[in-house]
């Protein structure tokens, strides 16, 4: 399922146009993404919960050349499955 | 954050009733969790990727007792956050590295 489908399913299962179900679907994934870009944690219960994770620096290669490249650390998006999301995808 | 911090901003922009709003909020994460649940991967671009994913069965060992165990064999949820996503916090943190 991508974007555009998630809006037509939503706008249907809603009673809504595609419009206000476009902008619901926007206003979700830009508030989740500038939560976490400002430092705070998302919490959905039964859904799951999205944090920034610190991933440390390291030394890799370039498969290619064999050729050592320093990585430095970075912080990314994690997402952790809720119970319920976990339970029903197991399954 | 919660999901009602998301109710409340979806009442606000989209002038819709408390029950609207949380009609839409419950709407996209149901249909998101009965794709996964149906196998069927999530794409939003400019955020990210849920995937289904099969685990093998593979040997655990309780760190106390040092005792092995197996870990069944199961199905799991991984997310892959969008390369838009990635840079935007690597700048963000950048810059706030320099001050």
């Amino acid at each position: 399922m991508n974007k555009s489908q998630l809006i037509e399913k939503l706008a249907i299962r809603t009673h809504q146009t595609n419009k206000v179900a476009e902008q619901a679907v926007n206003i979700v994934f830009d508030n989740v993404k500038q939560a976490l870009n400002s430092g705070d944690k998302v919490e959905i219960r039964g859904f799951g919960s999205f944090l920034l994770k610190k991933y440390g620096a390291y030394t890799g290669r370039n498969p290619k050349t064999g050729e050592k490249v320093q990585v430095p650390e970075k912080m990314l998006p994690f997402f952790r499955a809720g119970k319920d999301l976990r339970k029903k995808v197991d399954d | 954050m919660v999901k009602a911090d998301l109710i409340r901003a979806i009442e606000l922009r989209l002038n819709l009733s408390h029950d609207e709003a949380t009609a839409q909020v419950e709407g996209v994460l149901n249909l998101i969790k009965d794709s996964l649940t149906g196998g069927d991967s999530v794409l939003i671009s400019g955020f990210g990727q849920w995937k289904v994913r099969e685990k093998k069965a593979r040997v655990g060992r309780n760190p106390k007792t040092k005792e092995e165990y197996e870990i069944s064999p199961r199905t799991v949820v991984t997310f892959y956050p969008s390369n838009v996503w990635r840079q935007e916090i690597a700048d963000h943190f950048q810059s706030n590295a320099r001050g």
